[in-house]
């Protein structure tokens, strides 16, 4: 689409005008049917006689009654598939079984979502949060056009009409149309209508806050192929490549000939990043790389680097005050606020590196023109802007000749989000070199050694109290790897030096302090970084809610309370905590212990999320090993669009949160990751499962995230709940049986 | 001279004549050769279970079984657990909204089919025993035993 052509698509209320036919139609994924059955993925989801008729660029009515509408964010496992249409369909007052949902094609001008800089990019848990708004117009404005083009035809005014799921009827006469015969007739206007949204109210909801059932579910249990490994194409071949060990030695020194020996294999292409294999099988091309004999540049940052030597390196920034970072929150004036308290306390918080272990390893599948000039890819990404553009750049090319499948992403997790999307332009470069198709397969070792990780991070905080013991002075500062600069180096170049992946979370809006800093410092270790999981949230509230903790502690006031006297400027956070306190049986927390049993408590507003967890935990001395019994959760993210998929997400990210606080940790030696499958990165399996018990606290609020949001409190919450059952207070992520074992052993009870 | 063998198998009741390199895991046989690609691969050292499958009806990993042993072995994928996707099991996935990103679920359910052959009626503690190989990043534990429950409730 020219510019001026999408200029005039954007104009109107909503950036809408009728008529158009949507860029690229036809293009993307796989098309679903409300029921959950695959449909081919043709641009006509209807047969027969019937017409479809584009009634803008996200919905398509067909006369058969058959609605399709366009989803924009990738579905990576967090539903956004079903729920981001499913609020048009409501405004639209669409018939549910009738729809059908679009993977949308790369046009950022539609399809961006206006939360995340415009563009096709599924992170932060923002999809339904960013384009509620928009979904909801767009559906208001189908529903009025389709209400006019029946007032029309009947000859009566469009106010004595209403509608009914799939239906415009006329009350007074009896009459009634469906969508699918009005889309027989019906003349599109110019220009889209104008239309001033109802107020959010749940009686007028048909879909929203109802659970219809995620429309990916039926073919994932079917094991349709629907993620980009499945992809088959006629001549395709495969291809697997040895990345630099370090980011930036790229090889020096090849020996292919025992991997050339290898049956099967038909090339090996020098990289800038390394070596890759073509071969006609995958295992062919997995053996082949593996007798590689490669020797690496020694010019790379990383070389040398452990995690040993970056959390000292990064204690000593951090007890430096002489070196002060770029401010993330600045509130009133927190170093004099410090010299007048009658009290000051501090502590240091730390993490280790950690690893997505999403569990389809990265791959992509490309097929280039035999000229090099267009190409076609297969791939499970976060964001179709950036995939596009990564594509074009490799080649060379314009984004318009770069066609994207935008398959299933079989989890993300931050992981499929960076600017450079290396796992899709591999599979690019061999197509290139090789002439045919080619998919190129991640082992999980490549997955892990190629990790990009949430980074090392040691945390200060500093806090002034007055003689109450009430917080009036908040100061975090923060040193970690860097991660945005490497991560997307586009937005890193916008931010000041400001790593929102770093340092999200330690704003803390909704305590009642009145003098904050929070500030970063982040050194570029070589080490390969990503946002991962509810990003610094992850780490930043950890140590927030642990050294709120700590204080309440040190003051022998109980943490519950405690909180809800810091939240007194915010009741939807007092009734999250109070609801979560009293779930979990609160006030039983002496008997528990007396059973060796504690309650630890952490709280959060994320994104305007607001949620508290109690985790009940007991210690086996002996070993360290901490067991998690059960968690009890509380989120208000406003208006609940899937309720059941929002306990579903809690769910998820109170596992994923579990194995980052206790099992999670990828080490470093010499620059190089020391981790190589499950056996040596431990994530959650079944048996480590807490009972986890979800409510869902639904208001009227704008939606905001759902789908990380409990991750970072897993960690405090369990770490509160220890230090009151032992006395012992860890301070670093992941609390590891053997730390703990360690802790413990250092101020053991005398027997 | 090629070193690849020919092996004959039955996948999904269907019998079925292979050429690969013969320590080929089973897994990439069904995948690129056989166009099976509801078993996936996940961590090709038996670690995470996406990759189950029955051979000769019991629960194994694809992904550690070599082709070469494979001559005269019987083979169900997720395609083959039903004649038409509607297996107890995978009807109490969706009644209780299992997965999410999906990747994993395919060897879940090929693993609880397996536990409701050998017991009809498990206890919470031997779903949670027999499941353990299994990896599930998205955290969907919980969901999983319940369908189990679930499907051997309603079988």
């Amino acid at each position: 689409m020219h510019d001026a052509q999408r200029r005039r698509f954007m104009t109107g209320t909503a950036g809408l005008t009728f008529g158009i036919a949507a860029s690229g139609f036809g293009a993307g994924g796989a098309l679903l049917a409300a029921d959950g059955a695959l449909a081919q993925p043709q641009p006509q989801p209807t047969a027969g006689s019937a017409r479809p008729r584009v009634m803008n660029p996200w919905v398509t009515l067909s006369t058969d009654g058959t609605v399709t509408i366009m989803s924009p964010a990738a579905e990576m496992g967090q539903g956004s598939l079903t729920s981001v249409p499913l609020i048009l369909a409501d405004e639209m007052d669409a018939e549910w079984s009738r729809v059908r949902i679009m993977h949308a094609p790369p046009d950022d001008a539609i399809y961006g979502n206006p939360r995340i800089g415009g563009v096709m990019y599924t992170a932060g848990s923002v999809a339904v949060t960013g384009y509620f708004t928009m979904m909801r117009q767009f559906g208001a404005q189908v529903r009025a056009v389709l209400v006019d083009n029946a007032a029309t035809r009947w000859g009566v005014p469009a106010g004595e009409l209403t509608t009914q799921p799939g239906r415009v009827l006329h009350a007074a006469s009896g009459r009634s149309l469906s969508y699918g015969e009005i889309a027989g007739f019906a003349v599109l206007p110019e220009r889209a209508p104008q239309i001033a949204l109802e107020p959010l109210d749940r009686a007028r909801f048909r879909l929203i806050g109802r659970d219809v059932g995620r429309i990916d579910v039926p073919g994932k249990v079917r094991g349709a192929p629907v993620y980009s490994t499945d992809v088959q194409l006629p001549g395709m071949v495969y291809g697997a490549i040895l990345r630099e060990p370090v980011e930036g030695a790229g090889p020096t020194v090849i020996d292919e000939r025992a991997a050339r020996a290898i049956e099967g294999v038909i090339d090996v292409v020098r990289l800038r990043y390394g070596v890759g294999v073509i071969a006609d099988a995958p295992w062919a091309a997995f053996k082949a790389k593996q007798a590689l004999r490669v020797e690496w540049s020694s010019k790379a940052t990383g070389w040398g680097f452990s995690n040993e030597k970056g959390l000292a390196a990064f204690a000593a920034i951090a007890n430096d005050d002489s070196q002060q970072g770029v401010a993330w929150e600045t509130e009133g004036n927190v170093r004099a606020a410090l010299q007048k308290a009658a009290s000051t306390f501090e502590r240091e918080y730390r993490a280790d590196y950690a690893y997505h272990a999403q569990m389809e390893p990265l791959n992509s599948v490309a097929s280039v023109s035999p000229k090099g000039d267009a190409c076609e890819i297969w791939c499970g990404t976060q964001s179709q802007t950036f995939a596009v553009a990564a594509v074009a750049n490799a080649l060379g090319i314009p984004a318009s000749r770069v066609k994207l499948n935008d398959m299933m992403v079989g989890g993300g997790f931050g992981r499929r989000g960076n600017r450079d999307t290396e796992f899709i332009v591999d599979s690019v470069l061999m197509s290139r070199a090789a002439g045919r198709p080619v998919k190129v397969t991640w082992t999980r070792e490549d997955d892990v050694k190629n990790g990009r990780f949430r980074p090392l991070y040691v945390n200060r905080l500093r806090a002034g109290l007055d003689s109450r013991g009430r917080i009036t002075a908040w100061h975090h500062k923060v040193v970690s790897d860097r991660v945005l600069p490497f991560m997307d180096p586009v937005r890193a170049k916008a931010s000041k030096g400001r790593d929102n992946i770093a340092m999200r979370g330690t704003e803390i809006p909704s305590y009642n302090i009145p003098d904050r800093l929070a500030e970063g410092l982040h050194p570029d270790t070589g080490i390969r970084t990503s946002a991962l999981r509810a990003i610094g949230v992850g780490q930043n509230c950890f140590a927030n809610e642990c050294f709120i903790d700590e204080i309440a502690g040190e003051r022998r006031l109980d943490p519950v309370a405690y909180r809800v006297a810091l939240l007194d400027r915010e009741p939807r956070a007092q009734r999250i905590v109070r609801e979560a306190a009293a779930m979990a049986g609160w006030a039983r927390r002496g008997t528990l212990e007396k059973q060796g049993r504690a309650l630890g408590v952490a709280y959060i507003d994320y994104t305007g999320s607001h949620l508290a967890m109690v985790a009940e935990v007991s210690v086996e001395r002996a070993s360290g090993n901490v067991k998690v019994h059960r968690i009890w959760c509380t989120i208000d993210c406003g208006v609940a669009v899937q309720p059941d998929n929002v306990v579903a997400q809690t769910e998820g990210s109170i596992v994923y949160g579990l194995g980052l606080a206790l099992t999670e940790r990828i080490t470093v030696a010499d620059g190089r990751v020391e981790q190589s499958n499950f056996f040596d990165y431990r994530v959650p399996r079944m048996a480590d499962m807490p009972e986890i018990i979800v409510r869902v606290i639904p208001t009227l609020n704008h939606p905001t995230g759902a789908g990380q949001m409990a991750t970072p409190l897993v960690a405090p919450a369990i770490a509160n709940a220890l230090a009151s059952l032992t006395g012992v207070r860890l301070r670093q992520q992941p609390m590891l049986a053997e730390r703990v074992k360690v802790a413990l052993a250092e101020v053991a009870p005398v027997a | 001279m090629s070193d690849k063998v020919s092996v004959n198998l039955t996948v999904n009741g269907t019998s079925r004549t292979v050429r690969a390199l013969p320590d080929t895991p089973l897994l990439w046989v069904l995948r690129e050769e056989l166009k099976l690609t509801g078993t996936r691969f996940g961590c090709g050292v038996g670690q995470c279970g996406a990759c189950t499958v029955h051979i000769d009806g019991q629960p194994n990993y694809a992904c550690l079984n070599p082709i070469s042993a494979m001559q005269g072995r019987t083979v169900t994928t997720i395609e083959g657990l039903s004649p038409d996707g509607n297996h107890p099991l995978q009807r109490a996935w969706v009644a209780e909204q299992v997965p999410q990103c999906g990747y994993c679920q395919s060897g879940q359910i090929m693993r609880a089919a397996g536990l409701l052959q050998a017991t009809r009626r498990p206890w919470r503690d031997e779903i949670v025993t027999y499941m353990q190989p299994n990896i599930c990043r998205c955290g969907t534990y919980p969901r999983i035993v319940r369908a189990i429950e679930r499907a051997s409730r309603e079988g």
